[in-house]
Formats: C-alpha cells, sequence, structure tokens
C-alpha cells in the first residue's frame, strides 16, 4: 500500500476520523498505563 | 543442574527475576509493534469492501484476543492460588487484571469506532458487544472487590471465586457469533479453517497481537513487583533491597 501524500494517509480515505480515533485511543490509553506504572515504581 | 521452578512462586524469588524480564518483554513488544504497524498502513492493502476503515481491525482484534487471554490467565491464576494457597497467585491475579480491563475497553472503543463506518452504529445491543461490555464489568468487579477487602489473603480468595465464576463469560464472548444472530461478523481467523483474509492482513494482525500479549507481559510484571513491594513491606528481604537501592 502507498499512500500518494500525507493528506491522503491522514484522511484514511474519508475515514480518517474513525481510524485515528482508534489509534489515538488505544496509544493513550498504554501511555496512560505505563505512566502509572512508572510512577508506582518510585514509592519503595 | 538442580534448576527448581516452584522456587519462584515464592514472592522474594520471582520479584528479582520480573525486574530483569521487563525491560526484554518491553523491547520485543515495541519491535513487533512497529513492524505490525508498519504492515498495517503500509503493506496491508486497501478492502474492497470497508476501504480504509478496516485498517481498525489491527488494534481492535488483537485487543479483543488479549481481553479474553488475559481474563483466562487471571482467573487461572486466581484459581491456583485459591486451591493451592500459593501467595504469588493472588498477587499475580491482581497484577494482570486493569491491563485486561484496559484492552477490554480498546476492542469495545475501537468496535465502536469501526462499527459506525461499517454498520451505521456505534452501539447495539448485541450478543458479542454486550458480552465483551459484561467482561468490562467483570474487570471492574474484580478490581473493585479485591481493593475493598482489605486483608490480602481473603481479598485474594473473593476475588478468586468472582474470577472464576465470570470465566463462564469467555466461551460466551467467543461463540456468541456462532450461538445467535449478530450484527458482529464471525470469526475471520480460527484454529480449524484456513483464515478468509489477505496474507498481508493476517501478517499485521498477528505482529499487533504478539506486541499485545509481549506488552501485557511486560505491564503484568512491572505491576506484580509493585504489588510484592506494597504486600512484603515489612517483610525482611524488601527491607534489605530497600537498603541496597
Amino acid at each position: 500500500m502507498t499512500w500518494g501524500s500525507v493528506d491522503a494517509f491522514l484522511a484514511m480515505g474519508g475515514h480518517g476520523l474513525y481510524v485515528w480515533g482508534s489509534y489515538g485511543v488505544a496509544a493513550l490509553c498504554i501511555c496512560l498505563e505505563i505512566y502509572f506504572l512508572s510512577n508506582s515504581k518510585e514509592k519503595p | 543442574m538442580n534448576f527448581d521452578l516452584f522456587r519462584f512462586a515464592a514472592p522474594q524469588a520471582f520479584f528479582p527475576v520480573a525486574g530483569k524480564l521487563i525491560p526484554w518483554f518491553s523491547v520485543i513488544a515495541g519491535v513487533f509493534a512497529l513492524a505490525g504497524l508498519y504492515v498495517a498502513f503500509f503493506v496491508a492493502p486497501t478492502d474492497t469492501q470497508q476501504g480504509e476503515s478496516y485498517r481498525i481491525i489491527f488494534i481492535h482484534v488483537p485487543a479483543a484476543w488479549m481481553s479474553m487471554f488475559l481474563y483466562l490467565v487471571m482467573a487461572g491464576w486466581a484459581g491456583f492460588g485459591l486451591a493451592f494457597h500459593t501467595r504469588l497467585s493472588g498477587m499475580m491475579a491482581s497484577a494482570i487484571a486493569p491491563t485486561g480491563a484496559m484492552f477490554t475497553f480498546v476492542a469495545l472503543w475501537t468496535g465502536a469506532l469501526w462499527g459506525k463506518p461499517t454498520w451505521g452504529t456505534y452501539w447495539v445491543w448485541d450478543a458479542r458487544l454486550t458480552s465483551e461490555l459484561i467482561l468490562l464489568f467483570l474487570y471492574l468487579g474484580f478490581i473493585a472487590l479485591k481493593s475493598a477487602i482489605a486483608d490480602p489473603a481473603r481479598a485474594d480468595r473473593a476475588g478468586a471465586i468472582l474470577a472464576l465464576v465470570g470465566a463462564v463469560n469467555v466461551p460466551i464472548i467467543y461463540f456468541s457469533v456462532q450461538w445467535w444472530n449478530t450484527l458482529h461478523q464471525g470469526a475471520s481467523v480460527s484454529l480449524t479453517r484456513a483464515p478468509s483474509m489477505a496474507a498481508t492482513m493476517l501478517l499485521g494482525m498477528l505482529l499487533m497481537a504478539l506486541a499485545a500479549w509481549m506488552y501485557s507481559i511486560a505491564a503484568s510484571l512491572a505491576r506484580l513487583r509493585a504489588i510484592i513491594r506494597e504486600r512484603e513491606r515489612d517483610t525482611e528481604w524488601l527491607r534489605m533491597q530497600r537498603a541496597a537501592a
């Protein structure tokens, strides 16, 4: 799969909001979990 | 060589092992995720029916698989602890639950965002979707129940019973698309027949599933270490660890 432009990549054929909304929230959840885990590590 | 695996059932023996394993699993998870995302966005072709929205599959299916798999692993550890009174088992179950809940939420969220362009709706009270939502409530119930009981041994026992009873929901989720008429499609990948999708799509999905799996191990082990620190804080071995650090 080759995308013509960055815009085409972000647009995801008109479904950009759904695709990036999925990946974005998933990435956010994982980042939050890693943040909480690294925070709990600090305490002895 | 005399290697005794059961030695690691003791928190003080497993604590340093977990610490050594976490970076490895984290790195492997990262490598699989990068490879998986590359295949998902730059190798896998556009779907003839769904266009580009189908690319949600690379996060949705691995998250849904992990949500069910982690529940079974969690219930397995909880049940093991209930049967054999091994101290580490209950901690292991507690360590897995939040990661399992997180993947369940991701599966539901990405499913909703995939459902809108594909089915025309974010949510229906369909057997697959409803049973997956119940899985999220089971995870949250397990976490809430355990944190509501102050005595760790009693919390482990109560949590184990909830986890084991709730395990009946996992096959219901898995087979719901066969047992009932659902809006959700049937399995595209199963152990008994060839997958009904392009090879590159399958590759991307498997890479992302491996990444999710490795990540779950790393996250659970990190949480396990935090739980061990909390529960064993008055023990001599942990005091010595703290002094050495």
